[in-house]
């Protein structure tokens, strides 16, 4: 990312969308939308004052919902650029509330709420889609109530609960026990404001609260209305009290993941969603439960699959290493079904097919390896830049051409053209790079043009 | 050494980065703190060093102070170094006399519940970096002609689409095959799976284009027989059918592709009824017998295992092909493959995996621990799924081997002085990020040279090799940043040539000069790693901006 926010011949037009494109190969339009971001781009330093003091808390959809971001903020820290933006479906002074803090707080002065989308036009000779891929949705599949069982996430929720940047700093806390300690945090809120006031009335009637409400029970000061209402809230008070001490001891007994499941080919390989293989899924639950172990050693992993597809260099050796030394155990099956038993622990239903006998295993947290999706609105972007997609929505090309569309000058590379990993996408990236360049930088097919 | 009469004048800006830095570090202690530094003249404090405003404060500062070394204590010098260079040298001042301090990423963000002792720690970084920058001398970046000529060695199907890249671009290319012909593996493939494309009639095609196009020259039943030079100034010997050629060269692409294992001694391996895949493509290549009714095939045949840990990769979907193909020409033949887990990735093929099935080729999952057993007339498994053995009968046993590296595979790594892995393949760069690359510069790789690589993928890496490859070719010259290794005392040198052995980058030689063996240090492939500079215990090598006493000098600083 670094590289390409620094090389010279690199423009980078970042948070915008190509609205249109016209021409051929070596001479096309295109018209690019650069929405605003409320910020001058070339005064913000990405320094990140305004998002502190930011008021309005929004989901982090970079940490896939598990924590929570400002209206104004930087997609991620490393982001490239570092320019803040202003998300104007959440923020105040954008949907006509007072506020305008950020402005104030800036020190660089580039906040600026009449900022407007901008329309530019291109003239390239190529170009290249690399629109990559969206995670499939495994609420779709029924049996695998992800959207019921809070201790099953998606294997890039996990990879966040993985980071050390992450929502739980690296640590594996499980969601159903991190919403307990959310509600923990939000009780002890409400106690401490209700002490606050109780407080106040201790001091003025200058006796305890406990002793005051034993007395009052007991039918004394039945008239009093200041005291009444002090009744109310010590009331109140205690209400709230036994609860958070009940969750309390809950949370007590609360540890990390430490048995997990890994569930393979979560919409994929599934003629109800997508009949093919997102190739790389075998490998990044490998990986996953790689790194957990090194989180914690006593973690221990289950992955569940058809095939484990570890076709890549390398791959293979490491996944025998993750059997040797990171505690994974390769089970050869589909699973059927995942419900929830005690302490929301998900149990996972499944036939071993070496074994012939349908099992059950109650796990800590469950995985799911969800398949590599086409991005959402790709129909709509091959319609604007003009090229075809194949039957599954992925833009389409030929096994001898692997990186040319349909329409010439116009190449793709990554997991816009069909599922693959990283290295993969780079080698194909620079396979597009050679395909563009032979169009976009040819002195002498222009000569021979203009001679035509 | 800098000049003893030089006056040095160190400036010392400070970064608040917003609150970054000055949010969690007492920033007027540390200026107060800097000023008393040795050779200090200037210290200043910035809101944003990095920011328009912040820039023009330090470019001041060199002139109006006449400064001429800068310090920079600020986030890191991954992102921002290059930016305070520069802008040094747009002041006028050598850009190799600035130095840079990190005391964002790694003292405030670090310390921040710990003011006192970040503060502290600023202070120890901020003495070692002005202790360093006194030291520092102006570099000059080294820049290189590149000859704007390509070399491919290996004519197979990565080969010729990296070589035709290269000349649809207009470069020169050399194309170096050491078999009678072009086509690689192709002239012995039937059929490319999964859209049945005919081999031969794609070599043809390809081989056509390379052979008609006026930039290239091909040399068949050739060999590179010495590789001498570094990235844009190659000169390579290649031994032809008409004598030995010695041609400059600029970049060079390794596509000599890998070969198929044979199985001597494996499941009653004898090439007539027990077979490999690509034995059976000569097969199917020239009509199948119609005797052959019976097909079984065995996976993962010397992959796998512990001499050969890895898979393969495209095995199966060969063997998946082949199996259709057989059905094909012979519509009454039953196939089995027998498999430990089918590497149908991708969506290409596992939709031939499902047509395969549709099409009634049988699959059967087998156990390593148990393998099938080749008899005389069938082949016996055991079935997971109905818990007892099956025998299955086999007029045609193909045994699905991997590909594996060729033969002299290491001949040409030694010549190139590029590094193999442990199964023989040739080693990229990065396995992530520098796939195609190897990490000596000016040499790629791609193809089964590198991995196993079905057709679509030594098409795409032939034409991703060619791209990274036709970077300096484009530039027509290199230039690299001057931090690198120099050999600062020649007379120590004893040209034991440890430092060769261990340079990654192949930056470094021995020469026979008058005063005998010396280490000779390849400007424009060394990327300064300092590994040579480490280990030689005569301490002949150094890196520039990385001296000894310039290290020495901010060790002395830390422990003062």
């Amino acid at each position: 990312m670094l590289d390409v926010g620094r090389h010279p011949n690199i423009e980078l037009l970042a948070y915008s969308e190509v609205e249109n494109v016209e021409g051929e190969a070596g001479d096309f339009k295109v018209t690019v939308r650069r929405k605003t971001r409320y910020v001058e781009e070339d005064k913000c330093t990405g320094c990140g004052a305004c998002a502190e003091k930011c008021p309005t808390v929004v989901p982090d959809a970079f940490n896939e919902g598990l924590g929570d971001r400002r209206a104004i903020y930087s997609y991620f820290a490393q982001g490239i650029p570092s320019t803040h933006t202003i998300d104007p479906d959440h923020c105040r002074q954008l949907n006509g509330k007072k506020c305008g803090i950020c402005a104030k707080t800036c020190q660089a002065e580039a906040i600026n709420f009449d900022k407007e989308d901008r329309i530019v036009e291109l003239n390239v000779g190529a170009i290249i889609v690399a629109a990559g891929y969206d995670v499939f949705d495994p609420g779709r599949i029924p049996e695998y109530r992800y959207n019921e069982i809070p201790n099953v996430v998606t294997a890039i929720e996990f990879e966040r609960l993985l980071s050390a940047s992450g929502p739980t700093g690296g640590h594996m806390d499980r969601p159903s026990d991190r919403a307990v300690v959310a509600e923990i945090e939000a009780l002890e809120k409400k106690v401490r404001k209700s002490q606050k006031a109780l407080d106040k009335l201790e001091e003025k009637f200058n006796e305890p609260s406990a002793a005051f409400y034993k007395k009052f029970q007991a039918g004394q000061y039945q008239d009093d209305e200041d005291r009444q209402k002090w009744a109310d809230k010590y009331a109140a008070h205690l209400a709230v009290i036994e609860p958070l001490e009940e969750l309390k001891k809950k949370a007590a007994g609360f540890t990390v993941a430490k048995r997990l499941a890994f569930i393979q080919c979560v919409g994929s390989r599934d003629f109800r969603f997508y009949p093919f293989c997102s190739g790389y899924c075998c490998m990044h639950s490998i990986k996953e439960a790689m790194i957990a172990h090194e989180h914690e050693p006593e973690t221990t992993s289950s992955i569940f699959g058809m095939d484990i597809r570890a076709v890549g260099k390398g791959f293979e050796e490491y996944k025998i290493r993750g059997g040797n030394n990171s505690n994974i155990t390769y089970v050869r099956g589909r699973v059927a079904e995942i419900t929830e038993g005690p302490n929301n622990n998900p149990i996972v239903t499944y036939e071993d097919t070496r074994e012939r006998k349908v099992k059950s295993q109650e796990f800590d947290m469950v995985v799911l390896a969800t398949a590599c999706a086409p991005i959402k609105g790709i129909a709509a972007l091959a319609k604007t830049v003009g090229v075809e997609l194949d039957k599954y929505n992925f833009i389409k090309t030929s096994s001898l051409s692997p990186v040319d569309t349909t329409t010439p000058g116009i190449f793709v590379c990554g997991c816009a053209e069909s599922p693959m990993d990283v290295p993969e996408s780079v080698a194909q990236a620079s396979s597009a790079a050679e395909r563009a360049a032979e169009i976009a930088f040819q002195p002498e097919l222009e000569k021979e043009k203009a001679v035509a | 050494m800098p000049d003893k009469k030089e006056d040095i004048r160190i400036g010392v800006f400070l970064c608040h980065c917003g609150s970054n830095i000055a949010g969690y570090l007492n920033m007027e202690e540390l200026e107060e703190f800097s000023k008393k530094l040795p050779h200090v003249t200037f210290v200043q404090r910035n809101l944003y060093s990095c920011s328009e405003g912040g820039i023009n404060e330090i470019k001041k500062g060199i002139k109006e102070q006449n400064l001429n070394r800068v310090v920079v204590a600020s986030c890191t010098p991954r992102t921002h170094e290059p930016l305070f260079r520069s802008s040094c040298g747009e002041a006028g001042l050598n850009p190799y006399l600035f130095e840079m301090v990190n005391i964002r990423d790694q003292c405030s963000w670090v310390h921040m519940q710990e003011k006192e002792d970040g503060t502290t720690k600023a202070k120890d970084l901020i003495r070692m970096g002005v202790a360093k920058a006194a030291l520092l001398e102006p570099q000059e970046p080294i820049m290189s002609e590149v000859q704007i000529r390509a070399l491919v060695i290996g004519g197979g199907i990565a080969g010729m689409t990296a070589t035709l890249a290269f000349a649809n671009r207009g470069y020169e290319v050399v194309l170096v095959e050491k078999e009678e012909a072009l086509g690689g593996m192709l002239n012995h493939l039937s059929k490319l799976g999964p859209t049945m494309t005919d081999a031969s009639a794609l070599a043809e095609e390809k081989v056509r284009a390379v052979t008609g196009h006026s930039k290239i020259t091909v040399f068949t039943k050739a060999k590179v027989t010495l590789v001498q030079g570094f990235i844009g100034k190659y000169k390579v010997d290649i031994e032809t059918e008409s004598g030995n050629k010695n041609i400059d060269i600029g970049v060079i692409v390794v596509a000599t592709g890998g070969r198929a294992f044979v199985p001597e001694g494996l499941y009653g391996y004898d090439g007539k009824r027990v077979i490999t895949q690509l034995e059976l493509e000569v097969l199917l290549k020239n009509g199948l017998a119609s005797a052959i009714k019976n097909v079984v095939m065995i996976q993962c045949v010397g992959s796998r295992n512990e001499e050969r840990p890895y898979c393969s990769r495209i095995c199966c979907q060969t063997a998946v092909k082949n199996a259709m193909l057989i059905r094909e020409q012979n519509p009454d033949a039953k196939v089995s493959i027998l498999y430990r887990d089918m590497q149908m990735y991708g969506v290409e093929n596992e939709e031939m995996f499902r047509d395969s099935k549709v099409k009634r080729v049988r699959y059967i999952n087998y156990d390593p621990a148990n393998p099938p057993e080749v008899e005389p007339d069938n082949v016996r498994v055991y079935h997971a799924l109905l818990g007892r053995d099956m025998d299955l009968a086999a007029d045609l046993v193909v045994l699905s081997t991997p590909i594996v590296a060729q033969d002299d595979a290491n001949v040409v790594s030694q010549l190139l002085r590029v590094p193999i892995d442990e199964n023989g393949f040739f080693m990229e760069g990065h396995v992530k990020l520098k796939p195609l690359d190897f990490a000596t510069s000016g040499i790629f790789l791609c193809g089964s040279a590198r991995f196993p690589a079905n057709i679509r993928e030594a098409v795409a890496q032939g034409l991703g090799a060619a791209s990274r490859a036709s970077i300096p070719l484009a530039k027509g010259s290199v230039v690299v940043e001057p931090i690198i290794s120099v050999l600062a005392n020649e007379d120590a040198c004893r040209g034991c040539g440890l430092c060769v052995a261990l340079c990654p980058y192949g930056a470094l030689e021995i020469q026979n000069t008058e005063k005998g063996r010396k280490v000779h240090v390849i400007d424009v492939a060394c990327k300064g790693c300092g590994v040579c500079a480490a280990t030689c215990y005569q301490h002949a090598l150094s890196i520039n901006s990385f001296t000894d006493k310039q290290i020495e000098a901010q060790v002395e600083a830390f422990l003062n």
